[in-house]
C-alpha cells in the first residue's frame, strides 16, 4: 500500500491554468520522457527471440533458429548476434548460410565460430 | 539449397462457388509452396462521400460488396446492404482453423473485413514459434501453417465478396519478434502488439518485453500492418472498470509513443478502446466523456472501438444491447475499426452464428446511426466538458508520478497499474512486477560493438560491415526480399493435426450432402433448445436436462437460465448433441414458387381492383392464420390493395359462395385448420361443388389455407391452390394476381 495520496483537487493545481492545447503538449512530453529509456534499452540489448527472428529471415526454420540460438548462447556469442555468427562462419568456410547453420546445429565448427569472435564480450 | 517455386496468391486454381462449402483439403494442397505477399492494412474504399443506396442517402458508408447477405430487415427496403465506412472486426478461433475458415467466409458475407484469430491458451509463454496444426484451447496455436492456410482461404473469400480482408493476430509473449516476422512473411495485416500486456498479464520480464517489442514493432512498421494496443485488458481486469479510465489513457500513451519511436507510422497505430461500463450503470454518461477525452489526446491515431466484455453474462440479448450502446458512442465520436464481441462469449467459446450476430449488430447499428452527427453533436459546454478535462488531468498526474518514481519499471514494481481506484486515489490492488523477475529475466544480452544482424529490417545498434549498403546484402537478401527462402514446417505432431481431424470426419468431407447440426466443428451435432419451464430456477435447470435426455440428446448442458418469476417460470437455453446424420439427398423439397414483387402486385391491383370473401369453414373456430393472410397489419393481402370481406369462423360453405356472388368477389379464401378424417379436404370439395352448382366456378378463384394443407391435394380437391404452414400474404396475393391473369388469358 502506498502512502496516503493528496486529493485530485490538491494535485491538479499546477495544471489548472493550462489550456487544453498546453495539456495536450504536456501529455505527450511526459509520454516521451517515460518511453525514452525503454527505447534506449531496445537499441543496446538483444534477446533469444530477436536473434531467432533474424535467423528466420536468413532462411532457417523455427526449429533450426531455436537450435542455433541455443548454441550461440552456450558459446557466449550472443552479444555479437546469432546471425552474425552464422554469416562470419559461412564466409570462413566458404559455404552457404543454410549449410553453415545446419552444420552448427549438428555440433560442428563451434570452435571456429568462437575463434572468429575471440576477445569479444561474453 | 535451391530456390523453391512459389505459388503466388490468386493463382491457386481453387474455384469458389457460393453454392459449395469451402473444402479445406484444397486449401492444404500445395500449401508449402503458397505465398500471399506482404499485406499492408486495408481500409474500406470510397469513404467520406455521400452515397445513394436504394431510396436513401448515406454519409458514412464505403464501397459496396459484390456478394453479401443483407440484414433481415432490408426486405422492406429492396434488400439494400449499405457497408459502413469503418472496418468491422470479428474474432474467430474455435480451436480448429479448418472449421474457422468456413466461419470466416460466413462472416465476410455479412460484412466483416477484419478477421482476428485468438491464440491458444499458453502460447505467450512458448519461447519459439509453434508449428503444425494442433488443436487449440480458447483459440488456435498461431503457426505458420495455420496462418498460411487461413490467408489462402481469405484470399479466395475476399475475391468472392469483393473486398480485401485484413487477417489479424497477436505479436506478444516471449516469441514476439519471431511471430512478427512470420506474420509479415505470411500476409497478416493487423496485429496486437503492446509490451505492457506481457508485463502486466503474462508476467514476462519487463526489460525483455520492451526490448523484444522494439524489434517486433520495427518489423510491423515494415509490414505496414495496423497495430492495436492492449490497454483494453486493464478495463477487463480492473475490479471497478469505470475507475480505470485515467490509467487507460496512460497505457495508450506509453504504447503509442513507444511504437512511434520504433518507426510505426501514426496512421498505423490504433488504440484498443472499450467503453468501460455497461448497463444498468448509466454507461453512456460515464463512457462518453472518456471517449471524447481519448480522441482529443490521440487525435493523430486510429481508434479501434472494442465492445465491453467486462460486464457480460450468459444472456446474449443483454450483451447485444450493451454492444449497440457502444456503437452509439462510436458514431457520436469516431471509430476507424469497429470490433465486435460475440454475444455468447459470456457462456462459451464463440459459435458460428454468434460471430454473424455480432457482425450484424455492428452493421445494423452503424447503418442505423449513419450521419447522426449532422443532427446531434456532443455538448462540451457542461458536465461532459468538465469530465473530459478532469480525465485528461488525472492521466497527466499519473504520468508525472511514473516519472517521479524513476520511470516505467519502478512504477510497475510499485503496483501503479490496474489499481482499481481512480487515480490519484489508490486501492493498493494493482499488479506489481519485479524488474529482475518474470519469465525470460535471464535472457538479455548487451550488444557488443561489433553486433550485426544481416537482415533488411532491424531495430537498434547494428554494426553493418562497410562493404554493404544494406545489412541483408551480406546474405544475398532475406526472406522479406526473397520469399522462396522461407522455411515451411508442415507438422510436428503425428496425431494432433488437421489431417487426423479430417480423417475422423472423412464421410462429411467426402459427402457434403451428409449433415449434422453444427456450432463450432464440422458435424459436432450441437443444437440448442430454448424453453420456458413453469417452475423455479433450480428445478428448471434439472428439468431441462431430463427433457434433453427424453429427447435422446447427449452431453446436455444448460447454457443460460433466467428467472421470469421466482415460482411462475424460468427461461432456459440448453445445448445438447444429436447422434444422427441427415442425408440431404433423401429429402423431398417442396416446389419453389416464385412470387411477384410487391410493387408488381400493387400495380396490378391498382389498375384492376380485386375483392375476396374469406372465412374459416367447417366446425372450426380458428381465425389467427387467416387474419394474418388478410390483415394489412400482418403483411396480409390487404396491404397490396386487395379488398376483403371476412365472414368469421365456422362459416357454412353456401353462405360463402352467396356472399361472393353478392359482393361480386373475384375469389374465395377458406381457412381450415382441423384436419382429422381429412375434413379439411372434404370442405374444399364442398366449396368446389357449390361453386359449380351455382355456375360460377369458372369466374371464381378458390384458395384454401391451413397448417395441414398441401397444395397438390388442395388442387385435387377442386381448389386453384392450397397454402400450408409458413405461407404469407404475399404468397396468396401473388397467386391471386397470377391466376387472374391466366383466367383472363393474359
Amino acid at each position: 500500500m502506498t502512502e496516503p495520496k493528496r486529493s485530485f483537487e490538491e494535485c491538479r493545481q499546477h495544471l489548472a491554468s493550462m489550456s487544453d492545447e498546453e495539456l495536450y503538449q504536456y501529455f505527450w512530453e511526459l509520454a516521451e520522457q517515460i518511453t525514452n529509456p525503454l527505447i534506449e534499452a531496445g537499441k543496446t540489448y538483444t534477446t533469444p527471440a530477436i536473434e531467432r527472428s533474424v535467423l528466420l529471415r536468413m532462411g532457417f526454420s523455427s526449429l533450426e533458429a531455436q537450435a542455433i540460438v541455443t548454441g550461440v548462447m552456450e558459446q557466449r556469442l550472443m552479444p555479437h548476434g546469432a546471425g552474425h555468427v552464422v554469416w562470419r562462419l559461412s564466409e570462413k568456410l566458404g559455404l552457404s548460410i543454410r549449410e553453415t547453420g545446419l552444420l552448427l546445429i549438428q555440433g560442428h565448427h563451434w570452435d571456429e565460430a568462437r575463434q572468429l569472435f575471440a576477445g569479444g564480450a561474453a | 539449397m535451391t530456390s523453391k517455386k512459389v505459388i503466388p496468391a490468386r493463382e491457386s486454381g481453387i474455384p469458389m462457388d457460393p453454392d459449395k462449402r469451402l473444402d479445406i483439403r484444397q486449401i492444404l494442397d500445395g500449401l508449402e509452396d503458397y505465398h500471399s505477399p506482404r499485406r499492408p492494412w486495408h481500409w474500406r474504399e470510397e469513404r467520406d462521400q455521400a452515397r445513394q443506396v436504394g431510396d436513401f442517402t448515406y454519409y458514412e458508408t464505403s464501397k459496396p460488396l459484390k456478394n453479401s447477405i443483407p440484414l433481415p430487415g432490408s426486405r422492406g427496403f429492396g434488400y439494400i446492404d449499405p457497408q459502413p465506412d469503418c472496418v468491422i472486426t470479428t474474432e474467430i478461433a474455435s480451436g480448429r482453423f479448418e472449421d474457422d475458415v468456413r466461419r470466416m467466409r460466413m462472416a465476410a458475407w455479412h460484412g466483416a473485413d477484419h478477421i482476428m484469430v485468438i491464440r491458444t491458451a499458453g502460447q505467450s509463454h512458448i519461447d519459439s514459434l509453434m508449428e503444425g496444426t494442433t488443436q487449440g484451447i480458447g483459440g488456435i496455436p498461431v503457426t505458420r501453417k495455420q496462418c498460411r492456410a487461413t490467408r489462402r482461404a481469405l484470399d479466395l473469400i475476399e475475391d468472392e465478396v469483393g473486398r480485401p480482408i485484413n487477417f489479424h493476430s497477436y505479436v506478444s509473449g516471449v516469441a514476439g519478434p519471431d511471430i512478427a516476422v512470420m506474420f509479415v512473411e505470411e500476409g497478416v495485416s493487423g496485429v496486437h502488439q503492446d509490451p505492457q500486456y506481457n508485463v502486466l498479464y503474462r508476467n514476462i520480464n519487463m526489460l525483455r518485453s520492451f526490448v523484444d517489442a522494439c524489434e517486433s514493432k520495427a518489423v510491423i512498421a515494415y509490414g505496414g500492418q495496423l497495430q492495436i494496443d492492449g490497454a483494453h485488458n486493464a478495463n477487463a481486469t480492473a475490479m471497478e472498470a469505470w475507475k480505470v479510465m485515467p490509467e487507460l489513457m496512460v497505457q495508450h500513451a506509453i504504447n503509442t509513443m513507444f511504437s512511434l519511436k520504433c518507426g510505426i507510422k501514426a496512421e498505423n497505430i490504433a488504440l484498443s478502446s472499450v467503453p468501460p461500463t455497461a448497463p444498468p450503470a448509466p454507461c453512456m454518461r460515464l463512457d462518453l466523456p472518456y471517449a471524447v477525452a481519448l480522441r482529443d489526446f490521440f487525435r493523430d491515431y486510429k481508434i479501434r472501438a472494442q465492445q465491453n466484455t467486462k460486464y457480460m453474462e450468459s444472456e446474449t440479448r443483454e450483451a447485444t444491447v450493451t454492444h449497440t450502446l457502444n456503437m452509439v458512442i462510436s458514431r457520436l465520436t469516431s471509430a476507424d475499426v469497429q470490433s465486435t464481441i460475440t454475444p455468447d462469449e459470456g457462456r462459451n467459446v464463440p459459435w458460428h452464428y454468434f460471430n454473424i450476430n455480432a457482425v450484424n449488430t455492428a452493421r445494423q447499428s452503424l447503418s442505423g446511426l449513419d450521419g447522426i452527427r449532422q443532427m446531434v453533436e456532443i455538448k462540451r459546454d457542461g458536465p461532459l466538458g468538465d469530465r473530459v478535462r478532469e480525465l485528461k488531468e488525472r492521466a497527466i498526474l499519473f504520468m508525472e508520478e511514473i516519472v517521479d518514481s524513476g520511470g516505467y519499471f519502478n512504477a510497475v514494481e510499485e503496483g501503479f497499474f490496474v489499481d482499481s481506484a481512480e487515480y490519484p486515489d489508490r486501492k493498493g490492488d494493482g499488479i506489481a512486477r519485479d524488474p529482475e523477475g518474470g519469465i525470460g529475466n535471464d535472457s538479455l544480452f548487451l550488444r557488443a560493438p561489433d553486433y550485426f544482424a544481416p537482415v533488411s529490417v532491424h531495430f537498434g545498434n547494428n554494426n553493418i560491415p562497410e562493404q554493404f549498403e544494406c545489412a541483408s546484402e551480406a546474405i544475398g537478401g532475406d526472406t522479406f526480399q526473397d520469399p522462396s527462402k522461407i522455411q515451411f514446417i508442415d507438422e510436428l505432431d503425428d496425431y494432433d493435426n488437421v489431417q487426423t481431424r479430417i480423417a475422423e470426419r472423412q464421410k462429411y468431407y467426402d459427402n457434403p450432402q451428409l449433415i449434422r447440426p453444427e456450432v463450432e466443428f464440422m458435424a459436432d451435432g450441437v443444437l440448442v433448445l430454448t424453453m420456458m419451464l413453469p417452475c423455479d430456477k433450480r428445478h428448471a435447470e434439472v428439468a431441462a436436462l431430463a427433457i434433453g435426455e427424453k429427447m435422446a440428446l447427449s452431453d446436455c448442458e444448460v447454457i443460460h437460465s433466467q428467472v421470469m418469476h421466482p415460482s411462475e417460470g424460468t427461461y432456459i437455453e440448453m445445448k445438447g448433441k444429436v447422434g444422427f446424420d441427415i442425408d440431404l439427398s433423401t429429402l423431398e423439397l417442396p416446389e419453389v414458387i416464385e412470387t411477384l414483387s410487391e410493387a408488381e402486385i400493387r400495380e396490378d391491383i391498382r389498375e384492376k381492383p380485386l375483392t375476396v370473401v374469406a372465412a374459416t369453414v367447417g366446425e372450426d373456430e380458428h381465425s389467427v392464420g387467416l387474419k394474418e393472410i388478410l390483415d394489412i397489419k400482418h403483411g396480409g393481402i390487404e396491404g397490396y390493395g386487395i379488398k376483403y370481406h371476412y365472414l368469421g369462423t365456422s362459416c357454412p360453405i353456401d353462405k360463402l359462395v352467396d356472399a361472393a356472388l353478392e359482393t361480386k368477389a373475384d375469389a374465395i379464401l377458406i381457412s381450415t385448420i382441423i384436419s382429422h378424417n381429412n375434413v379439411h379436404y372434404e370442405n374444399m370439395r364442398k366449396l368446389a361443388n357449390a361453386s359449380i352448382e351455382k355456375g360460377v366456378r369458372d369466374r371464381l378463384i378458390l384458395v384454401a389455407g391451413g397448417t395441414q394443407v398441401v397444395n397438390e391435394t388442395a388442387v385435387e380437391s377442386g381448389m386453384d391452390a392450397g397454402f400450408g404452414r409458413g405461407s404469407h400474404g404475399i404468397d396468396v396475393a401473388s397467386f391471386l394476381v397470377k391466376r387472374r391473369r391466366e383466367m383472363s388469358g393474359e
